[in-house]
């Protein structure tokens, strides 16, 4: 062990230039879609571009704060900050106020705090405390105690309601496999949301037929075997059952609002003045960028409030009218090589507590990042979830820049262990 | 396969899948371009006011007035307070429900108009309720407005363009105003002026946030031409005074330029009527009222057979012919008798008459003889109609003066192809139209080809085209079809005797209680037959004799005859115009107090008995 001279020491400047680089973008997407000349002000408090600009300074503090910090320090705080979020979740369903229908935020003055933006934070630690004590022997018992783990936060967040933040939780699928599920149970699992989506496109009873048909042919080809006959039975019949309950589901246990966005993005119901207004407006605003954009400012579609939620969960449609294709195409690009360089640091972690809590944070927000976008270009049903350190939304880039910071403090604590 | 492999193969899945995307709505597929501008650029349509019209003295007689449509952009309509909404424009609940529906089928993106015409004094109140109502916001547009509510007949009136001509005509939108009678049709194209455009950037809620593209591509409006009408609008409306209560026309002309001075029809009705919300309502109305039919333009439309004032013209024809001279007597008897054949006479004289005489004492026996003679001039009857019948036409009757009045009728001179079918032979004589001596039989006319005979006779022998509209934005017209006399053919020489004749009809004859003290007036009153009832009241004047500055004709259906009704009327029309004033106002009283309702009701009697009329509520 050896002392560093400076908290900048051994630090991944790539990481830190392209936070600062996104967390920029994000003031001006901010600042570009409520834009409006008569009431421009940057000292104005009550602009959300002015309070993103707090934020990123804020978190710029926080993360010098992180960075300061003794790097052994950091994995024993796991189980209390863990505890402090799921107190926090638990008192916001009683004490939060309704913003647009959900309880989800604490309000402070003209601030507002979001637990379930820092749940996604706890659990990432909690999940590394867990399974870096993982084994081979112990390594199932483990799994599940973190699959408990993050279970208890989304279903807190669930009722709020918020089901796109409790979808987020399953991003730490990818955790899991990267410390050894077998890639098997990924694929399970995104089937499992494949015959989901199909159980809703498709009559489940037609869907159903034809899989019992599917189970008989593979039995017929697989003759010889007979041993795998109760397999395939088994496993198309629970196929049909999965099919069925979704179905089931998806006509009584979701709300109006989710099952309309899910008709939406399947196609199933086109009616752009309705409930698929947002996708059809966000895909207006996007493709009306054309390849060069409308030039800073110069959007219609975002600032004339065409797009809804155009400075939080569609942010994107800022950067797709006014910068274009070409633009768009930078952006994404950009963002995917940030999280590129995430999982790069987390490869190269000598710790299992530093490496797991570097795929977490990875995942958790490549996984914002794609369902943000897809929902924004059509790809995707609408799913409020915000886009890491563009949306505006102070929870919600505190709570990110804080993993960032945590994460390259991991990284320099790295070089101090040697 | 080292797990971060997957992850980086996840990455550029997601990294093409997104470019690929992109790529599609961004650069392939225009569609979402077109919406985006549908979302934010509000096209607005900026009326042109349509011209003006003044009288020949420079009132103004068609203003306009402003008033504003309530448009609505169905895709920005949110939810509201209906209720409120339906209490605050004065409109049932199934009416919004309707509306919203029509627009919406029309465009979501696109204003449809919602609520037509509110007025000036409404509009300043509901504006600033507005903005409860996200989607709907006012257009302003003109209507028109009469000022003098008078001459309905002769401007005419405005309505929405129908589907095919907007669909036929570029220049026409939905909702645009088109002439659809009178000088607001034939002059359509100088007073509908040119629509401007006016693109803004609107958010979401229909609130304007500037020009787009800085107005570039904004037009402004160009107005209408104004016009000056030939009508004297006072005497229009004093002609319309005095034709209160019965039905017929009249027509007065400037012989000099062929310019109307008026074109009364009775019955008539408020110009005003036909602006605004109300319009469709009135106008169904006005066209359902087959009794008293006041869209029904009398002075253009009705034919009339002409009666005596056709003795005038026969006169002129036959001495032109040279079938008689000015002193050329006949005798009467009690009428005009050949054979079998025998027309009527009231003249009640039996010695020798003279032309002047026999104009001024209306003996039929006198034109019968004088038609006979000219027809008879001829080798066969034939080929005398139809000299004769050419000559007629020379003075405007019998075809269409293809003229600025935007209807008209063609009227009846006979001539031998006409015989020809209606006998089925060539071989008729002038004794078998010998009704045509007397402007009855088969010849018809329309009271403004009567009023433009006058004029000619005036004249001394030509006419210009009776028109309605004198100058256009300021500037006299110039088409030659108005400018160039035309010239009859009857030389001007053989007018002096007949209008000698006329003079005296005031003097001695049967107008003689229409004189107009200190002004020499000549005209011939007339009296036809009709199978309808009483027979019509009928006049022909012009005057001074010398220099004539008016002349006129005027039918008053069932006026008995002509110097019961239609001479005194004439009369007066002619005092006010030239004098300014009414000296006789007892004359003027009894005209314009007198009634022939009752005549009316009577035809109505005869034909639907009386108990229609009494349920009727008449």
């Amino acid at each position: 062990m050896r002392k560093r001279n400076s908290i900048f020491e051994g630090i991944d400047w790539s990481v830190l230039l392209l936070y600062y680089l996104l967390v920029i973008i994000g003031f001006f997407s901010v600042l570009a879609a409520v834009y409006n000349p008569d009431t421009f002000s940057l000292s104005n408090l009550s602009h959300n571009y002015n309070k993103q600009m707090i934020f990123i300074i804020a978190s710029t503090v926080i993360g010098l704060f992180i960075l300061s910090l003794e790097g052994r320090l950091i994995e024993p705080l796991s189980f209390p900050i863990y505890l402090l979020t799921l107190g926090l979740l638990v008192a916001v369903l009683f004490l939060g106020v309704k913003i647009s229908g959900a309880r989800s935020w604490f309000q402070f003055g003209a601030f507002s705090l979001q637990p379930g933006e820092f749940a996604k934070l706890s659990a990432s630690m909690m999940v590394a405390a867990i399974l870096a004590g993982a084994n081979r022997k112990n390594f199932n018992k483990k799994l599940f105690l973190a699959i408990v783990v993050i279970a208890i936060p989304a279903l807190l967040i669930l009722p709020q309601p918020d089901l796109g933040s409790a979808i987020v939780f399953s991003s730490f699928l990818f955790v899991f496999y990267r410390e050894g599920l077998p890639l098997f149970y990924v694929l399970i699992f995104i089937a499992l949301g494949v015959f989901f989506i199909l159980a809703l496109v498709i009559d489940p009873d037609i869907l159903s037929v034809v899989l019992g048909g599917m189970g008989v042919f593979v039995a017929i080809l697989l003759r010889r075997m007979r041993r795998v006959w109760l397999t395939i039975a088994a496993v198309t019949a629970l196929l049909v059952l999965f099919i069925q309950s979704v179905d089931y589901a998806f006509y009584n246990l979701l709300e109006d609002r989710h099952r309309n966005r899910i008709n939406i993005m399947l196609g199933k119901a086109h009616d752009p003045k309705g409930i698929g207004y947002n996708t059809h407006q966000s895909m207006i605003a996007i493709g009306s960028g054309g390849v060069w954009g409308k030039g800073f400012l110069q959007g219609t579609q975002t600032k004339y409030d065409f797009v809804p939620e155009q400075q939080t969960d569609f942010i994107f449609c800022t950067i797709g009218e006014e910068w274009g294709f070409v633009g768009s195409f930078l952006f994404i690009s950009l963002y995917l090589l940030f999280i590129y360089r995430i999982f790069v640091l987390a490869e190269r972690q000598k710790l299992a507590y530093a490496r797991i809590f570097a795929y977490s944070v990875g995942s958790i927000i490549f996984f914002h990042f794609t369902v943000n976008i897809a929902m924004t270009i059509g790809l995707f049903p609408v799913i409020g979830i915000p886009l890491p350190f563009i949306s505006s939304g102070g929870s919600s880039m505190l709570a990110f820049s804080m993993m960032i910071f945590i994460l390259l403090r991991l990284d320099t604590y790295r070089q101090e262990i040697l | 396969m080292k797990r971060i492999t997957v992850f980086v193969i996840f990455l550029i899945a997601v990294w093409m899948a997104f470019t690929v995307r992109l790529f599609h709505i961004q650069i392939v597929d225009n569609s979402w371009k077109l919406s985006a501008e549908n979302n934010v650029i509000r096209t607005l349509k900026i009326y042109a006011p349509r011209g003006e019209i003044v009288d020949r003295e420079g009132r103004v007689i068609v203003a306009n007035q402003v008033a504003y449509d309530l448009m609505v952009i169905p895709m920005q309509v949110k939810e509201m307070d209906t209720a409120e909404f339906c209490r605050l424009f004065a409109i049932s609940r199934e009416f919004f429900e309707k509306q919203l529906e029509a627009a919406r089928n029309y465009s979501r993106y696109k204003p449809s108009e919602f609520i037509r015409y509110i007025q000036a004094k409404d509009y300043a109140y509901l504006q600033e309720k507005l903005f409860l109502f996200p989607g709907f916001f006012f257009q302003r547009r003109t209507l028109r407005y009469y000022p003098y509510s008078s001459a309905a007949n002769v401007l005419g009136f405005i309505g929405e363009v129908d589907e095919s001509t907007v669909k036929n005509n570029p220049e026409y939108s939905r909702g645009d105003f088109i002439g659809v009678a009178g000088i607001e049709k034939s002059y359509e194209r100088y007073l509908r002026g040119k629509h401007g455009v006016k693109r803004i950037l609107v958010d979401v809620r229909g609130r304007e946030k500037g020009p787009y593209k800085a107005g570039l591509f904004d037009s402004l409006a160009v107005p209408g031409s104004d016009l000056m009408a030939t009508i004297d609008i006072e005497l229009q409306m004093y002609g319309e005074t005095l034709m209160r209560n019965k039905r017929g026309s009249i027509v007065a002309i400037e012989p000099s330029t062929g310019e109307i001075l008026l074109l009364v029809t009775s019955p008539t009705y408020d110009p005003n009527l036909l602006v605004g919300r109300d319009r469709n309502i009135n106008y169904r109305k006005l066209y359902n009222d087959s009794i008293n039919k006041p869209l029904y333009d009398r002075a253009l439309l009705a034919e009339y057979p002409p009666g005596s004032p056709f003795k005038i013209l026969q006169a002129l024809v036959a001495l032109q012919e040279g079938s008689i001279q000015p002193s050329t007597t006949f005798t009467c008897g009690g009428g005009f008798r050949a054979g079998s054949l025998f027309v009527r006479c009231k003249c009640g004289t039996s010695y020798p008459l003279p032309l002047q005489v026999g104009i001024y004492k209306s003996c039929n026996n006198y034109f019968c003889n004088t038609y006979k003679r000219t027809i008879e001039k001829y080798p066969d009857a034939p080929t005398g109609v139809e000299i004769w019948s050419r000559h007629m036409k020379s003075f405007g009757l019998g075809t269409y003066f293809n003229n600025d009045l935007s209807t008209g009728r063609r009227g009846l001179v006979p001539d031998s192809t006409y015989y020809n079918r209606k006998f089925r032979t060539t071989r008729w004589k002038a004794l078998n139209t010998i009704s045509l001596g007397i402007g009855q039989g088969e010849m018809l006319v329309t009271p403004i080809q009567l009023a433009n005979a006058a004029a000619a006779i005036a004249n001394r022998g030509y006419f210009y085209t009776p028109h309605l509209v004198k100058r256009i934005d300021g500037k006299p017209i110039t088409d030659p079809h108005y400018t160039q006399p035309k010239k009859t053919t009857v030389d001007s020489i053989h007018f002096e005797t007949v209008i000698e004749g006329m003079f005296q009809v005031f003097e001695q004859g049967t107008a003689r209680a229409s004189r107009i003290p200190g002004i020499e007036l000549c005209g011939k009153t007339g009296t036809a037959q009709n199978p309808h009832g009483q027979d019509h009241s009928i006049f022909m004047a012009f005057g001074p004799k010398n220099n004539p500055k008016i002349a006129i004709a005027i039918f008053v259906e069932n006026g008995y005859w002509g110097s019961r009704w239609a001479a005194p009327i004439a009369s007066l029309i002619i005092e006010k115009y030239l004098t300014g004033k009414v000296e006789r106002k007892e004359l003027e009283r009894r005209m314009m107090e007198g009634s022939l309702q009752d005549e009316y009701d009577r035809q109505l009697i005869r034909i639907f008995g009386q108990k229609l009329l009494t349920t009727s509520g008449r």
